[in-house]
């Protein structure tokens, strides 16, 4: 069904990528001078899990720019006005994450979120950002949040769901204290660097195979956050799982409330069922639906995540989940879509909540 | 009510524990810091045989990476799924409200009383000189 009104926040929106050379101006001379003669500029850092012009990269009639029109005329034709977006946060996933060498990574990476920065939120007032950064260091990822967090458009930290290693590990840790004292939330984006296997059992053929079992790495990844403790480590951080599908949410929350009762003493810091814990701190973007079309499906789908705050809107542009603007499956209670369209959004980024109380409050004060 | 006798207390050292079987059920008689409990021998979670399982203690932490066991010898880890339970209440750790392993009301009865009775010894004599593990069911 198509939204119920204007003013949606759009929690997952993919910017495209620019030609490499189009970061050069924002990269130091070294770094300039490395990417041309080593002809790395033109590379184009797409990372494998969207591989270009593949059928589920970009939807069919989001394929091709009009005639003369900028990538952000054709975003706003294509992504905000048709939804009556209010406010979308979106992410540019970029290959450099996946680059060894961590000090060209993070200078591409430091590239990428003064490009987003400059070309895209400066130049559209609905736009929030995601500050990028490599998992594989720490210590580049905290000088990169600590260089950006005073420019409030950026509300989260983005990560892919597979790296190096799971994302709970203690290495990571300097991370989310940054993010943590910035009010930043933790996006973790459906990807991969693909230093390791997606699977457990080694390299599938297909990239079928990559793209579903993108949400068992979102289990792994939200059973490490919690088994690691980050969140009794870090109390106000939130987990957004970008892209992830939700419909995996019910079985996860049963199983590790169940293994927790057996192996609690593993990890005696959770002291209580887990997914508790979840629910309380972890959300997720609603497109991918990966249920089916009955909306009494996804009605008791739903009903067994037991948790109205779960979801946030996203249209996943330019991916192709739903025709036209019919981007709301079925079988959503109207007092839930309320929740996704708007408050979940806010209670996940605190920086959203408090622009909307900010402005809520000048707009009182001019009264 | 009736007043089974279920052993000697010198057979139950703190820390230790007995199986008995009182009108065909298994019990499992605990002695805790000089305290004795009875407990059925059956999971309330799956039905294993609990009293079989590991006395230990509670795993506890103020923090990730932070590791302390206390009270030792107050818990009992079911060896099936590893479910723990108090000795002391029969309550499960994980879910104290719901999951509670039957209790029986055990007491330690000097021989000289007993013999006076009514009490129903299963297994053996009671000496008068003797102090015994009695529980009623």
């Amino acid at each position: 069904m198509i939204l119920p009104r204007p003013g949606a926040i759009d929690c997952d929106l993919h910017l495209p990528l620019p030609p490499t050379r189009a970061l050069l101006p924002r990269l130091n001379d070294f770094w300039r001078e490395q990417l041309t003669t080593r002809y790395i500029d033109r590379t184009n850092f797409q990372l494998q899990s969207y591989p270009v012009n593949s059928p589920i990269a970009t939807r069919a009639d989001w394929a091709a720019s009009r005639e003369g029109e900028t990538p952000l005329e054709k975003l706003r034709r294509e992504a905000l006005d048709p939804f009556g977006t209010r406010i979308a946060v979106c992410s540019m996933l970029h290959g450099a994450i996946a680059l060894f060498n961590e000090d060209m990574n993070a200078a591409i990476v430091s590239a990428v979120n003064d490009f987003v920065a400059a070309e895209w939120l400066d130049r559209e007032p609905r736009l929030r950002g995601s500050i990028l950064v490599t998992g594989q260091s720490a210590a580049h990822s905290v000088a990169e949040i600590e260089r950006l967090a005073h420019d409030k458009r950026f509300v989260q930290v983005l990560l892919p769901v597979m790296s190096d290693f799971l994302p709970g590990k203690r290495q990571m840790w300097p991370i989310y204290a940054a993010a943590q004292k910035h009010g930043l939330a933790i996006g973790l984006h459906a990807g991969s660097t693909y230093r390791n296997s997606p699977t457990g059992s080694g390299w599938g053929s297909y990239q079928v195979e990559d793209y579903i079992g993108m949400s068992t790495a979102f289990e792994n990844a939200i059973v490490s956050f919690i088994a690691e403790g980050v969140f009794n480590e870090f109390p106000d951080l939130r987990l957004v799982c970008l892209e992830s599908g939700f419909t995996f949410v019910p079985t996860l929350l049963w199983r590790i409330n169940k293994e927790w009762r057996g192996v609690r003493a593993e990890v005696p810091w959770i002291d209580r069922p887990p997914a508790e814990i979840v629910k309380e701190r972890v959300r997720f973007t609603l497109q991918p639906v990966d249920a089916p079309r009955d909306p009494k499906a996804l009605a008791k789908v739903i009903e067994h995540m037991g948790n109205d705050d779960f979801l946030l809107f996203s249209t996943d542009y330019p991916h192709g989940h739903f025709e036209g603007v019919d981007c709301l499956p079925e079988g959503l209670p109207d007092s839930l879509i309320r929740k996704i369209l708007v408050d979940n959004p806010l209670a996940a980024y605190p920086r959203l909540a408090q622009e909307l109380a900010r402005e809520a409050a000048a707009l009182e004060k001019a009264r | 009510m009736t007043k089974h006798v279920v052993g000697t207390i010198d057979e139950v050292a703190p820390g230790m524990s007995k199986l008995v079987e009182v009108k065909g059920r298994e019990i499992g008689v605990f002695n805790v810091n000089g305290s004795f409990y009875a407990l059925a021998n059956r999971c309330p979670h799956g039905g294993g045989s609990l009293c079989k399982g590991v006395v230990t203690g509670l795993a506890l932490s103020d923090r990730p990476g932070d590791y302390k066991l206390v009270r030792m010898g107050e818990f009992l880890r079911c060896p099936w799924h590893g479910w723990e339970f108090e000795i002391k209440t029969g309550q499960s750790y994980c879910d104290p409200k719901s999951t509670r392993v039957r209790q029986f009301n055990v007491s330690v009865e000097a021989g000289e009383e007993l013999v006076k009775g009514p009490y129903v010894a299963e297994s053996f004599a009671v000496a008068v000189e003797r102090n015994y593990i009695v529980v009623d069911l």
